[in-house]
């Protein structure tokens, strides 16, 4: 491994053996320690992978062989917990969804992959950022079942088709993807941001809910649903395929014409 | 250092964490601290169910399901707990819709049921819909839905703060739990939360194999330090092999794939669970199916270029059960092995999976100190604990249910006893002295090892030594390689000297975690000299209920992660079932 000119990594001695099959790829990351590091840098690190790695193996290669100060969140490794959210090579994704096959420079050019944190958030160190304006956005949707009178003694009934209505943006792992992918978000940060309309969305069209009103009066703030100028990056980006830009519109059409 | 007082405070915000948190919260000063953010837990990765005899979809009670639990752990479960788990099982499905759950419905509206392993009607005549599921992310649906109604509640997180001890503050009537030390990952700052009384929802150890179905987080930490305390480990050689992880991935494919009619085959497309369960065939309890998939490989009737998988066949199902009820785990072959499980059968093997072991504790949550005594005031729900529900073999869905309903416990539990004293007990004197110490010692210079290589190597020989079928020698060669990096992880090198989210550090100190356990795993594995369940020894093929129809209790001897292992039995609890050969 040899660790570019820009980087400061130091060498956590002899790599592991190469296996059959490794291609070397340089891996180009943002990085920036506010404790040690007066602003941000790019590191590149060449290293071997397989066409079948995640991304997500190649920063564990790094970090485990290479430089252990590289900084980064990751839990499930197979999409679900929605840790390892990043910017690679310009877009928003989970870096244990993207496989090095899918980035592969065409014939024998070394491929570069370029590494940032998501956009939006306070960097806290390297790949990692500050996730609490995230979670506050989605905290202020009210995103729970909302309902007034007596529980019922067994299940509330609901038809397959009024299951269906919000099956989609039942499946948000709260990632940020898409938040952190919106222009608007970019540059006004008060915005609540797709996800946390996607959750309202969730429990807006649930016909078990009765908290709809309240939950569109919050989104027909001046941070709310007609920020969104339909970019379509937040479905782009969503690592579980939610039509996020279309679930904004549902919400923002239950504005204009009062029901749900 | 930062010190907080708390009534009572629940360790790990997965499902039983949580939902302990939601009963507490209600009752008592809560706080609850996790390693992650919530909605991280690994509780999001089960897919297929959670089973309850609703009863919604063919008739069913949960005296059946008590005793497909019984059954399905090779009657090492305790009887009077299954019991419990079985009959609250309903309330904690309804509870979840009430909290807003989106289950799957059946055409009349109410919760739909499918089918899962070794769940079966009228004690074992044929798979039963006994599963209450939304799609194949059930277990993402229950994560969610608890942090919802965490929300709602206004349930206090302490996020990324790593608990690495527990405050045990010694009394006349012995130790009694004050508090627990925490590592704040953003600062590097130690805290001290004194508290009532303390939960454990930890989750697993699955990163002690090399191929499992875990996430890298779950190291077995609750575990970890409840053991360096002295206090005992129970059953931690039943350790569960699901049988249908991606090959080579071990990424989880739901058992309700084979609930909706998946078929497992072999090289020549021969349905061989036909041979080993003929009743229930690929329904039967994971043990039951994980090792007949690894005879299958041994016997060398494995598909692919290297023999080493079986097939799972989903083509049949149709493009419309797989995308609408089984979403992910299509997606999942897509995505990981360019497999499209619509028309071409997916290669799986048995990937390490679900600890049954883990802290034992009474029906109430209440953890054991041995035998006969509890701790006051420390509390464990969940994968981290031991009830013991589970037994030899978890039976597929019965985790969900086992968090639901003991978390729930727990919660209760910790809240009432917390309000029932007036003042809190004083801590030990220091109390997070050996944090400082731990964390002092792992970010000085003292060698050279490196955290990956040690880690590497333990799930390494423990993937070849110690996983679905064991033996003496692969047993005491795993004993070796442990004990050996053990020595070894005493000169690790941490290369990040910072304060700042040093998980770099976290590594080296879960790893630590690893290697205690792996080491209780393999001792208990060596000395349990029978097949049961999970733990299937080539040299011992049958179960021998004469000398070891108990349950096997660990005890660290002293301090250092050398330290000797005591073992030690527990007579299991039986009520009305009696141990009978196992048949499907």
């Amino acid at each position: 491994m040899t660790a570019t000119a820009e980087t400061t990594a130091g060498s956590r001695g002899s790599q592991p053996p190469v296996p059959d099959g490794a291609v070397t790829v340089t891996v180009k990351i943002r990085r920036f320690n506010p404790e040690f590091d007066d602003e941000p840098r790019w590191d590149s690190f060449d290293i071997p992978a397989l066409p079948s790695d995640r991304v997500l193996n190649l920063l564990h290669y790094i970090k485990w062989y290479v430089d252990g100060t590289l900084t980064f969140r990751r839990s499930c490794a197979h999409g679900i917990c929605g840790s390892d959210a990043m910017r690679i090579n310009g877009v928003n994704r989970l870096a244990c969804k993207v496989l090095l096959k899918d980035l592969l420079q065409k014939g024998d050019k070394q491929t570069t992959i370029t590494i940032e944190p998501i956009k939006g958030l306070p960097v806290h160190k390297d790949l990692l950022v500050d996730m609490e304006p995230f979670f506050e956005a989605f905290r202020a949707v009210k995103p729970y079942l909302v309902t007034y009178g007596n529980e019922p003694t067994r299940e509330r009934i609901q038809s397959v088709a009024d299951r269906e209505r919000f099956d989609d943006t039942t499946k948000c792992i709260l990632c940020a993807c898409c938040t952190t992918s919106c222009p608007v978000y970019w540059t006004e940060g008060s915005y609540f941001g797709p996800a946390a309309i996607v959750n309202a969305h969730r429990f807006i069209f649930d016909s078990r809910d009765e908290g709809a009103e309240e939950r569109l009066d919050i989104l027909n703030d001046i941070d709310g649903v007609w920020r969104c100028r339909t970019t379509f990056n937040c479905t782009d980006a969503c690592p579980r395929g939610i039509q996020v830009t279309k679930a904004i519109q549902e919400v923002k059409r239950a504005l204009l014409f009062k029901r749900v | 250092m930062q010190f907080h007082k708390y009534d009572v405070v629940i360790i790990g915000a997965g499902g039983a964490g949580m939902r302990a948190a939601i009963e507490s919260g209600q009752r008592a000063r809560t706080a609850v601290l996790t390693k992650l953010y919530p909605t991280r837990s690994h509780t999001g990765a089960a897919q297929g169910g959670m089973c309850a005899a609703l009863a919604n979809v063919e008739e069913d009670n949960w005296e059946w399901h008590t005793f497909d639990t019984i059954k399905g752990g090779d009657y090492l479960v305790d009887q009077d707990a299954a019991e419990i788990m079985a009959k609250e099982a309903i309330d904690a499905v309804l509870d979840l819709e009430k909290m807003g759950l989106p289950f799957n419905r059946t055409p009349e509206g109410k919760i739909d049921q499918r089918r899962f392993g070794g769940h079966t009607r009228n004690h074992g005549e044929a798979a039963v819909r006994r599963a209450c599921y939304a799609a194949d992310r059930t277990g993402h649906m229950i994560l969610q839905t608890l942090y919802q109604n965490c929300v709602k509640h206004g349930i206090e997180f302490f996020n990324e703060f790593y608990v690495l001890d527990i405050c045990l503050t010694e009394t006349e009537n012995g130790p009694v739990c004050t508090g627990a030390v925490a590592y704040e990952l953003a600062t590097g700052e130690i805290h001290v939360f004194q508290a009532k009384s303390v939960v454990f929802a930890t989750g697993g150890f699955g990163k002690v194999f090399k191929t499992t179905s875990n996430a890298h987080t779950l190291t077995g930490d609750g575990m970890g330090i409840v053991f360096r305390k002295g206090l005992p480990l129970e059953d931690m050689e039943f350790y569960q092999f699901h049988p249908t992880g991606l090959a080579g991935l071990g990424i989880l494919l739901t058992e309700g794939a084979r609930g909706e009619g998946a078929i497992l085959r072999n090289a020549s497309g021969e349905r061989f669970m036909e041979r080993y369960a003929p009743t229930i065939k690929d329904l039967a309890p994971r043990d039951i199916v994980a090792r007949s998939m690894a005879l299958e490989v041994l016997e060398g009737r494995g598909a692919g270029p290297n023999k080493d998988y079986v097939l799972l066949d989903c083509t049949h199902l149709g493009a419309e059960v797989l995308e609408t009820k089984l979403p992910d785990i299509t997606e999942f072959a897509r995505t990981y092995l360019a497999v499209d499980p619509v028309v071409e059968p997916v290669p799986v093997y048995p990937t390490a999976h679900y600890a049954m072991g883990g802290i034992p504790t009474n029906i109430h949550g209440e953890v054991l100190r041995d035998n006969d005594n509890i701790v006051p005031g420390l509390y464990a729900a969940g994968e981290c604990a031991c009830v013991s529900v589970h037994g030899a073999n978890r039976l597929g869905t019965n985790s969900l249910l086992d968090i639901n309903v003991f978390g729930r416990r727990a919660g209760i539990a910790a809240a009432e006893y917390a309000n029932s004293r007036e003042t809190h007990v004083d801590l030990p004197e220091n109390p997070a002295a050996q944090v400082e110490a731990q964390v002092a010692l792992a970010l000085s210079e003292h060698g050279q090892e490196r955290v990956a290589d040690i880690r590497t190597e333990l799930q390494a020989t423990m993937d070849a030594n110690a996983s679905v079928y064991r033996t003496e020698d692969t047993l005491k060669t795993a004993l070796h390689d442990v004990q050996a990096l053990k020595e070894r992880y005493a000169h690790i090198q941490v290369q990040d000297k910072g304060k700042r989210f040093n998980t770099d550090l976290l590594e080296a100190v879960e790893l630590g975690f690893l290697l205690e356990l792996a080491e209780v795993l393999v001792h208990g594995a060596l000395a349990r000299k029978e097949s049961r369940g999970g733990h299937a020894r080539e040299d011992y093929p049958n179960r021998d209920d004469t000398n070891f129809m108990r349950h096997s209790m660990f005890y660290k001897q002293g301090d250092g992660l050398t330290a000797d292992i005591r073992m030690d039995f527990k007579p299991v609890t039986f009520t009305r079932y009696k141990p009978m050969e196992r048949k499907y």
